[in-house]
Formats: C-alpha cells, structure tokens, sequence
C-alpha cells in the first residue's frame, strides 16, 4: 500500500478542502519566495557595493602623508611624501608584490575651452601607471606617455563628466584647453566609471605629473603614493614592502612611529562587506519569521483536519489501522502542504528576483533556494508531526464517538 | 434462498469469546457508573462482573434499552475499548496484554465491524472502501482489488464499485460496511444495531446477508433493541443495567440459522 496509496489519501484529504489547503501552501509559500527574495536583494546590494570598490582597484594600495596612531603627530615631524620616497619604492621594493608606483598630486583649477568655463572636481598629476592602478580606463583617445611625463608636456586627460562639461558634444581629443593659465591639449577620455557616493568619480583632470607641478603645486611633496599589488592576494606582502621601504627613506626605527599610512582597498571593501552582511542577515531573519509563520499556519490547519475527521481516524482503527499508518497519512498531508507550497515559493522568488526592487537588482542565493526549500519541507514535518500524532494516538472508541 | 453450510464447523466448538468477571465503569467515587457490573457480589454493592461464553459458529443478538451496557460490551468485544476490570479471551489470546499495534492487527484480522451509523470514509469509493482493511493488513493491490470486488458482489453492489458514500442509499452503504466487515475473512461479525437507520426492505437484505455469513461458519454478535431483528439469532441475550437477565437458544450453535431454517423449511 504503503507509499503510493498514503499519498493518494494525502492528496484526497487536501483536495477536500480547497481552499483551506490553499491558503495553508499560501503561507509557506510567502515564507519560502521571502527568504530567497530577501536574501537575493540582500545579495545583490553587497554585489552593488563590492563592484563599485572593486571599480577604484582591489589591488591599490593608497600611501599618504601622517602617522598611522595618529597621537604621535603632534611630537614627531611629520615628513611629507616626496617624489623620491616614489622612486624608492618602484626601485626597492620586492617586485613580487609591488607592480607599480605612481605618486600623486592633487590641485584644482578652473579649466576654460572657447568660452566654456569649468571647475573639475580635482586636477591629478600622476604617472602614467596611475591609470592601471585606479582603474581609471581611456575610453576615447589614449593615455599620456612616460615620455610626456619626462617632457613635462602639457598633456591632459579628460574623465567623462569633465569631458562633457567642457566640449559637450564635441570631440576633445587633439582640442587645446586652458587650465589654471596654463594650455594643455587633450589626448584622451577616460571611459565614465558611474558614481557611486558624494563624489564623482569622472569629475577630473589627469595630467603628466612633472607638468602640474610645474604649473600648480610646485616641486615639493605629492599628496598620495599609489602603489598597485601584484594581485589582490599579495597586498599584504605588498603593505609590508612599502612599509619596509618607506621606513628606511624616512630613517624611522620603530615601526610605530611611521609617519606615513597605507590604506588598502580590501580593507575597505571587507568592512563595507561586513556591512552588507549584517543587513543580509536581517533580511534573512525577517524572511524566515515569515517562515515559521507559515509553519504555524500548517500545524494549525492539521490540528483542525484532525479534529474533523476525528470520526474517520476512528473508522480506520477499527478496521485495524495501525498507530504508524494514520501517523504517515497525516505527515504526508502536511508534508505535501509543504513541499507545493515550498515549490511553488521558490518558483515566485525565482521570478520575483527578476525585478529591481527599491533600486536593487536581486541576485539569488543558489544555496537560499535549495535551503528555504528544505527548511519548508522539514517545518511541514516538524509542525505537522504534533497534529499527526495527536491522530495517532487517539483511542478508537473516542474517535467513533466523536460527532 | 439456498446456503451451503459450511461442514468443518466442530460439534463441540470451543469458545470464540470468553469474558470473565467483565466489569467497565466511568467516572470515580460516588458518581461511578458501571456500565457492566454483572450481578453484584454476596452482601456487598460491589459489582461480580459479567461471565460470557460464545462459541464458534453462533449468532449472538444483544438486546436491552439503550443504557444497558450493550454497546460497551461490544465495544470491549471489538477492542475497540478497554475493561475496567476482567478477562477477555478472544481466540484464547488475553486481548488485555495485547499493546495498541496487536490490538490493531487483531481488529484488522479477527474481527469485522457494521455500525449503525454505516461508518464509511468519507469521500473513498465502495471498492477502496472494501479495499481498505486488506490495505491496512499489506495485501497487494491486484489481490486487493479481487477480493474486494468478490466481497462487494456477494453484497450485490459488483456494479457500484466506483460510487462515493454519497451517492449510495442506505441500505447500500451498509451493504458496503458488511463487505468491508467480510472481505478479511474474519472470525467474527461484530454488528452494533445495523439496521437501526434503515428502512424494512434494507434491514431484510442486510440481516440475509449476515444470516448467509452465519451459516457459512462465521461467528456473529449482533447488537439490537428490535425483537424482529433479534429473531434471526441462535441466541439472545438481554442486558439490564450492565447485567445478563436472561439467556435464550432459538437455535443449537451448529445449524444454520432460524431465519434462514425457517425458509428452507417453507421452501
């Protein structure tokens, strides 16, 4: 008999009751598409902050001036980053985990084109590695070349909101602008990056460091050393090399007392992480309240089958049916409550999660699918064995009695 | 109407049911109710309890007003319920050290049931009904399906076979209860007032049917308050106030029964 004929009689107790059944399947069902929608929207946010940190390089490592502790900065003198402190580092440093150097000065300038005036959000000068390393790609034109560097040409490139600040539909590329007094012919467009924060990212000018230097900050200290790691798994090695080097240029003993910090873009996309985790977990245990929710709607609905056919659960005794018999009948009952309910939630948080919600593309969990749906199947087990049993256990002659 | 009787019947069967200082009661203290108390113990209030013999091949019918103790009696009969005192042999097995799973296997093959109230499932078949106790004792489905449709034509209900409780009369479903009470081939037929909801025509085709099951050897114990009914038994027991007040043979044990006598004797 045993399995086929126990879920024919599952499936003819629940077609009994329509709508009753329905409803029961409804609650798991809402359970089951929140957890996987929840934890898709989850999923992707933290995949919408990852990208948008991998977008400024995983691999850079960001040296600027001022100590580490911070306390000591008022006692020790703080010795600016220099160009010097750069070459030491291309030079000496363990080119294992150091790929390339590229210090950093940072201006502002007023930059005009025709009658066209416009202030960009920075005006950088750099090497050209710099583009590597911040992940900042030429969409139209090309980079400036170490030789403009050395040559100290009036050389620029353009990021996109810049670009279209100044020249708006018009092609920039060979055009002359004026920045800060100083002429400097445009050789490329960075392609757009999108913003993802206050600042934007394609407000900016890149030109030959030598070139602003001359023009802007003058032949002093840079603003920033940014260093790129080999990969993102030899950052670390990377921060201690540069750390070794900088500590020698600077003729620092104690480590503590550096004057100089590394931030690391792993870092900050780990702490962001954590971040986005924290939420994921909030949102996976709202969902799986409404889980457990529909769980309770299941007891509650076996609890009143049982009641109601407590007459038939007597008739079957009576022709000898034993306890493990009714005990299946009405597991498989919820159970198969369950399990249509689970699937057909994983089917509508399947779909669900192809629409963008408040600003999210949903990615789902492979993992949250397969687990909301064994969570299910298991609840409808774990709270329809107490009506089963209460069944189970009923003594034939209260059963018949029972009107 | 033409029965074969069923020869291997002994000539001195031993006891089917054997019920000794049987006693059941509800409730405690001053508002017990002893639904069986048998006749009350020498000088004292204290019920004996009931002495009950049955012998293999009888048709019993229980008789008394409603609070008599007849339906607790056959309760216990039917295990369905337990004594609150006594001995209850059923086959010579004490069915009062049987645990709930024996107790299920002895329902399923000792004893077949026919309620008043029909008792069918609800929303099942009259085959899947019938099906059912041979379900329930891991008989395969194709034997099932066989001795099932055997069962429901002897009833004369071969051609109703597909039809839910609810689209049968009466008389039909308990012709349904009788077939699924038969079709495990069991000792005894334990049938709680039959015919009490049924018009004369049915209560004449259910009672010849339990008269036929008789006559092939069955052991029947019928529950009845209607003297018509209770004259198609081999013996009539009436019940009052949980004790047997009287104990009377309409037929010996191994012939067929009167009613049935009776018309081979018109014939």
């Amino acid at each position: 008999m045993i399995l086929w004929q126990t879920l024919r009689f599952a499936v003819g107790g629940l077609a009994a009751n329509k709508v009753r059944s329905a409803l029961t399947m409804l609650g798991v069902l809402i359970g089951v598409a929140s957890v996987i929608l929840l934890l898709a929207v989850g999923n992707g946010s933290s995949r919408a902050v990852k990208d948008s940190i991998t977008s400024l390089g995983t691999n850079s490592l960001t040296v600027s001036a001022g100590s580490a502790a911070g306390g000591s900065r008022a006692t020790a003198s703080v010795k600016k980053l220099t160009v010097a402190d750069a070459k030491a580092l291309a030079s000496e440093a363990d080119s294992s985990a150091v790929k390339s150097v590229a210090p950093v000065v940072t201006t502002s300038a007023t930059a005009l084109y025709g009658n066209v005036s416009y202030s960009p959000g920075s005006v950088v000068g750099t090497y050209p590695a710099y583009f590597e390393t911040a992940n900042q790609k030429v969409g139209h034109g090309d980079y400036f070349t170490n030789d403009d560097v050395l040559g100290s040409r009036k050389v620029a490139v353009l990021g996109a909101t810049t670009a279209k600040q100044l020249f708006d539909t018009e092609d920039p590329v060979g055009k002359k602008i004026v920045l800060g007094g100083t002429p400097f012919t445009v050789v490329g467009v960075l392609a757009a990056k999108g913003g993802s924060g206050f600042t934007d990212p394609d407000d900016v000018v890149i030109a030959p460091l030598p070139t602003v230097q001359n023009a802007f900050t003058g032949f002093g200290a840079v603003n920033q050393i940014l260093v790129q790691a080999s990969s993102a798994d030899t950052t670390t090695a990377a921060q201690s090399e540069i750390t070794r080097v900088l500590l020698g240029t600077h003729a620092i003993v104690d480590p503590t007392k550096a004057d100089f910090r590394i931030t690391n873009q792993a870092s900050l996309l780990t702490a962001r992480e954590s971040t986005t985790k924290t939420f994921t977990v909030l949102l996976g245990a709202v969902a799986a309240i409404s889980l457990l929710v529909g769980g309770i709607g299941i007891t509650n609905i076996m609890l009143v089958t049982v009641t109601e056919r407590t007459r038939e659960i007597g008739i079957r005794k009576a022709l000898g049916a034993p306890r493990a018999v009714i005990l299946g009948q009405f597991l498989t009952e919820s159970t198969l409550l369950s399990v249509i309910g689970a699937g057909l939630g994983v089917a509508a948080g399947i779909v669900g999660s192809h629409f963008s919600i408040v600003g999210i593309k949903p990615v789902v969990i492979p993992e949250s699918v397969l687990g909301a749906f064994g969570i299910a199947v298991a609840i409808g087990l774990f709270f329809g064995s107490y009506p089963a049993n209460r069944a189970a256990s009923l003594r034939p002659i209260d059963a018949l009695r029972h009107e | 109407m033409q029965h074969v009787i069923d020869k291997r019947v002994p000539a001195h069967p031993v006891p089917v049911i054997r019920i000794s200082r049987l006693t059941k009661s509800y409730g405690h203290g001053d508002a017990t109710v002893h639904a069986l108390r048998g006749p009350s113990r020498p000088g004292t209030d204290e019920p004996a309890g009931v002495d009950l013999d049955i012998a293999q091949g009888d048709y019993v019918a229980v008789m008394g007003s409603s609070g008599s103790g007849k339906s607790t009696l056959m309760n216990i009969l039917g295990c369905l319920d337990t004594p609150t005192s006594g001995r209850y042999l059923l086959d010579g097995t004490d069915v009062g050290h049987l645990d709930e799973q024996q107790l299920a296997l002895v329902r399923n093959r000792r004893i077949g049931f026919v309620f008043q109230s029909f008792n069918l499932v609800p929303r099942t078949t009259a085959l899947a009904q019938v099906e059912l106790p041979l379900a329930y004792a891991g008989v395969r489905a194709a034997e099932r399906r066989r001795r099932a449709m055997a069962a429901l034509s002897l009833v004369g209900l071969g051609e109703r076979a597909g039809h839910k409780p609810n689209q049968l009369s009466g008389g039909q479903q308990q012709r349904v209860a009788v077939a699924r009470a038969l079709v495990t081939a069991p000792a005894m037929l334990l049938a709680d007032e039959p015919t009490g909801n049924l018009d004369s025509r049915s209560t004449e085709e259910v009672l010849g049917l339990i008269d036929g099951l008789n006559a092939t050897g069955r052991t029947v114990v019928l529950i009845t308050h209607e003297d018509e009914v209770a004259r198609h038994a081999k013996r009539v027991l009436r019940l009052v106030d949980g004790q047997i007040v009287s104990d009377v043979r309409q037929a010996p044990v191994d012939g067929p029964p009167p009613a049935l006598h009776r018309a081979g004797v018109s014939a």
